[in-house]
């Protein structure tokens, strides 16, 4: 589904990431781990057009992604969370998860203007809609909270299922149980199984293994930019060179 | 009572009819603020708007109307002109950069001699605005705005403001959206101008410049960028201020900006500030206070 | 001729430079455009003629009054203003209307108590004195503005660059929050820096009033507004750029009344600016960085 062929990435004389080739395939849920500064990060920025490669091609279902804006990317079925949580604070849950689905809200000026009812129908079914994703991560019946007030575990679920309103066929999810404890941690394991089960394929970056471990059903190992191992979890686990990088860092 | 009115009427005219032309500029900047944008040229903006309307109807003999859409569709095509290098920067830079605009339209206006009359204005304009026209235009354009706030453009804005790089891999066109902003609320500007120059017998390259730009933006700010009432509230305060401290006459500037700095700190939310009311008033009283359009879009239909 | 023409563009770029200087240090530090800095810079002028007028002071003790009443009046306008705001976190936006608000209050204030009318300083303390280096004539005044303002300026880039304070103003420039963990007394540089920043402009103040012979309520807003463009043009919160911006500034304005005629003096100068702004709209020096919290 997601193919990164041959990617590359410098800034200035500094080469960040290095002949990346691996693919996501459809329907699972991939997994990219590696060391501190390894670069995964970065491969999320030039997926979604954040950055753009040095050198190497991205497709998404053998359309490429490279050169196209973030916005436009997002419209081809790719959605993310970040690292550092980025929900719109001032605005209530619900509204944070509408905003995910505005480029399917398909009214134009007239519409909206004087309130149609085509608009009022499609706002109708955006409010529902954005309940149903709330409850779908566990945040459901608190649509009219603010964003601000929610604890850090409940602002990435928030960033789900905003990124889950986009209605996207990719999930990038941008080490989705950082600073969730164990029960939180749980949680969010299985409402991913169940937004796979949903026919989403989930591409994830993580540095805790056992929820890594426990959730893909394949992983690539990044190492000083480059691909050091590719393969079911088993197999990684096993991987002299994954656990050489390993060695000494604590995680 | 009908005389009392047309006495009322006779003298207060002109000020009733300038608190609405200022709510106008108050919520065109107030358009371009919500989208996350600090856009000091709104000024520059009424400024063309007065000078091509009253070119119109002066020199070209136009129609009111015809001369009122030129005002408004100037300033809209320069603010697209103009917006599209300049909205890629971002907070300060782009305030330096419409408050750089905004001095090179002023000192345009005042060079131009031939076209705009340069330092001495243009005088005789012909007095065509009437009050309804500018009641129309405040109610069209609260209303168009209130829709907007509620539609998914409200939204966009919105999150825009809030953080423009989630706001785009939402797939939201964050500069397609500012765009929108920043020339809707040059049009807006526009009209403002095209009627007030109308409504004052002359109009000179100063006026539309950087203390006006500042006015503008304090309307806007005093009385509450949350929803659509503070932008008017604070424009008819502002604009009745010197009318009311006339005793004050001479400190009247000083009160002014003794004012601006005292609401910064202590009413940081302007005047009308919806939480602040809830706060203070409590749940029921502060809900039949404030209207539906403070409240932003996104829950449900209205 | 031309190279009169040039010492002339070489003083007025000069105090230009001065006055943008300390605009630019409150923004690379602060955070904050300082929109009062006009009136801290007319303050100075009319603090420097008070006390000649009245107290009959030399030159040079008119320019240390200049310097402590603006000092004093920046470090007031940060106390009492500024810094709550930075602690409110407010947005940058904010603390800038607050001092447009002051500055309409401090100019109207100065207009009530010393009238609108255009001031001088008494002609025999102006040194006017005519000079004459290779066939150029230039006024002592213009050499003390040209070497004092130089002189400032290569002060603060070593001060900047290869003091401690440098350093530790250098580090809350990028991040206040960083530089208060690393054990920096941030709010006690914060109020030094709005002292330097207005005491700077004071001193503007005096050599502008000298230089055109005038002092009047809203003498610090044409200031402003160049200003404003000098730190567009060097880019904002370098010190080279306030230099450099405010050399080309009094370069492109004297020029252009030499050559093209007075009245599209601004017309240049603002019209360079937009084009600057158009391709490198963070100015020559400056870099587009995010200032994190």
């Amino acid at each position: 589904m997601l193919v990164l062929d041959k990617v590359s990435k410098r800034f200035g004389g500094l080469s960040v990431l290095e002949d990346v080739s691996f693919t996501v395939p459809k329907g699972s849920v991939f997994g990219l781990i590696g060391p501190n500064g390894a670069g995964k990060t970065t491969v999320f920025n030039l997926v979604t057009g954040l950055l753009a490669p040095s050198g190497g091609a991205i497709a998404l279902d053998d359309r490429s992604l490279v050169g196209r804006k973030p916005h436009r990317i997002t419209r081809l079925g790719i959605a993310r969370t970040f690292q550092n949580i980025r929900v719109f604070k001032e605005m209530t849950l619900r509204e944070n998860v509408i905003v995910g689905m505005h480029a399917h809200l398909g009214y134009a000026v007239p519409q909206w203007l004087f309130s149609l009812p085509s608009y009022r129908t499609a706002e109708r079914r955006a409010a529902e809609r954005a309940e149903e994703l709330l409850s779908w991560v566990g945040l459901g019946g608190r649509g009219s909270d603010i964003a601000d007030k929610l604890s850090y575990g409940d602002q990435r679920k928030l960033e789900l299922a905003r990124a889950l309103a986009t209605e996207p066929s990719l999930l990038l999810l941008d080490e989705p149980v950082a600073g969730m404890n164990s029960g939180e941690k749980q949680e969010l394991m299985a409402v991913i199984g169940r937004v796979v089960a949903r026919g989403y394929t989930v591409f994830l970056i993580e540095h805790d293994m056992r929820f890594v471990m426990g959730l893909c059903a394949r992983i690539a190992v990044l190492n000083f930019g480059r691909i050091i191992a590719e393969g079911p979890p088993e197999a990684i686990r096993n991987d002299p060179a994954v656990i050489e990088a390993y060695l000494g860092r604590d995680e | 009572m009908s005389e009392w009115l047309d006495t009322f009427w006779l003298v207060y005219s002109n000020l009733v009819l300038t608190i609405g032309i200022n709510a106008l500029l108050a919520l065109s900047i107030w358009l371009t603020l919500s989208c996350g944008l600090l856009a000091m040229a709104n000024a520059a903006f009424m400024g063309l708007g007065a000078y091509t309307a009253s070119l119109l109807t002066m020199n070209a003999g136009a129609p009111f109307p015809l001369a009122v859409l030129g005002g408004i569709a100037v300033p809209t095509l320069v603010a697209l002109l103009v917006g599209l290098p300049t909205l890629r920067l971002s907070g300060v830079y782009l305030a330096m950069a419409t408050l750089g605009f905004g001095e090179v339209v002023r000192i345009f206006l005042l060079n131009a001699d031939s076209l705009t009359g340069g330092a001495l204005g243009l005088s005789g304009i012909p007095q065509l605005t009437q009050w309804w026209h500018v009641v129309i235009a405040v109610v069209v354009v609260l209303l168009v705005l209130w829709r907007m706030r509620r539609s998914r453009i409200g939204r966009a804005f919105e999150a825009i403001k809030e953080d423009e790089i989630a706001a785009s891999l939402m797939g939201i066109g964050v500069m397609a959206h500012k765009m929108l902003a920043f020339a809707l609320g040059a049009a807006i500007a526009g009209l403002a101008g095209a009627l007030s120059a109308h409504l004052s017998f002359f109009i000179g390259p100063n006026e539309f410049g950087f203390d006006r730009g500042v006015d503008i933006l304090t309307m806007a700010i005093f009385g509450g960028i949350g929803g659509l009432t503070g932008p008017v509230l604070g424009a008819a305060v502002i604009t009745l201020l010197p009318e009311l401290l006339r005793s004050f006459r001479d400190y009247r500037t000083m009160i002014n900006g003794a004012i601006l700095v005292l609401v910064v700190l202590f009413l940081p939310k302007g005047l009308w500030d919806p939480a602040r009311m809830r706060s203070w008033f409590g749940r029921k009283a502060s809900r039949a206070l404030t209207t539906a359009a403070d409240s932003p879009s996104a829950e449900g239909p209205h | 001729m031309l190279e009169q023409q040039l010492v002339n563009a070489l003083s007025l770029g000069c105090v230009y430079a001065l006055f943008a200087l300390g605009f630019t240090l409150v923004f690379g530090v602060l955070g904050v455009i300082n929109l009062s800095h006009g009136a801290v810079f007319m303050v100075g002028a009319y603090a420097a003629l008070t006390v000649v007028t009245h107290f009959s002071a030399p030159l040079w003790i008119a320019l240390v009054v200049a310097l402590l009443a603006s000092g004093l009046l920046g470090l007031l306008i940060d106390v009492l203003v500024l810094r709550p705001l930075r602690q409110r976190n407010a947005p940058h936006l904010i603390p800038m209307i607050a001092t447009i608000g002051i500055a309409i209050f401090f100019n109207s204030a100065a207009q009530g108590v010393f009238g609108a009318e255009n001031l001088r300083f008494p002609s025999d303390l102006v040194p006017d004195k005519q000079l004459q280096f290779a066939g150029i004539q230039i006024s002592e005044l213009e050499v003390a503005i040209i070497v004092l303002s130089f002189a400032l300026m290569a002060a603060l880039m070593i001060v900047m660059r290869k003091t401690q304070l440098g350093r530790a103003l250098r580090a809350i420039a990028e991040s206040p929050k960083a530089a208060a963990l690393l054990g920096i007394d941030v709010q006690g540089l914060f109020y030094l820096t709005s002292f330097t920043a207005a005491a700077l402009g004071g001193i503007g103040g005096v050599l502008i009033a000298l230089y055109s012979n005038a002092v009047f309520p809203l003498m610090g807003q044409p200031m402003l507004h160049k200003g404003v463009a000098v730190i567009i043009l060097g880019g904002m919160g370098d010190i080279r750029g306030a230099l450099v911006g405010g050399l080309f500034l009094g370069f492109a304005e004297v020029l252009s009344v030499a050559y093209v005629g007075s009245t599209m003096r601004d017309a240049v100068a603002f019209g360079l600016l937009f084009l600057v702004l158009l391709v490198r709209p963070q100015g020559i020096f400056g870099r587009i960085l995010e200032r994190k919290a």
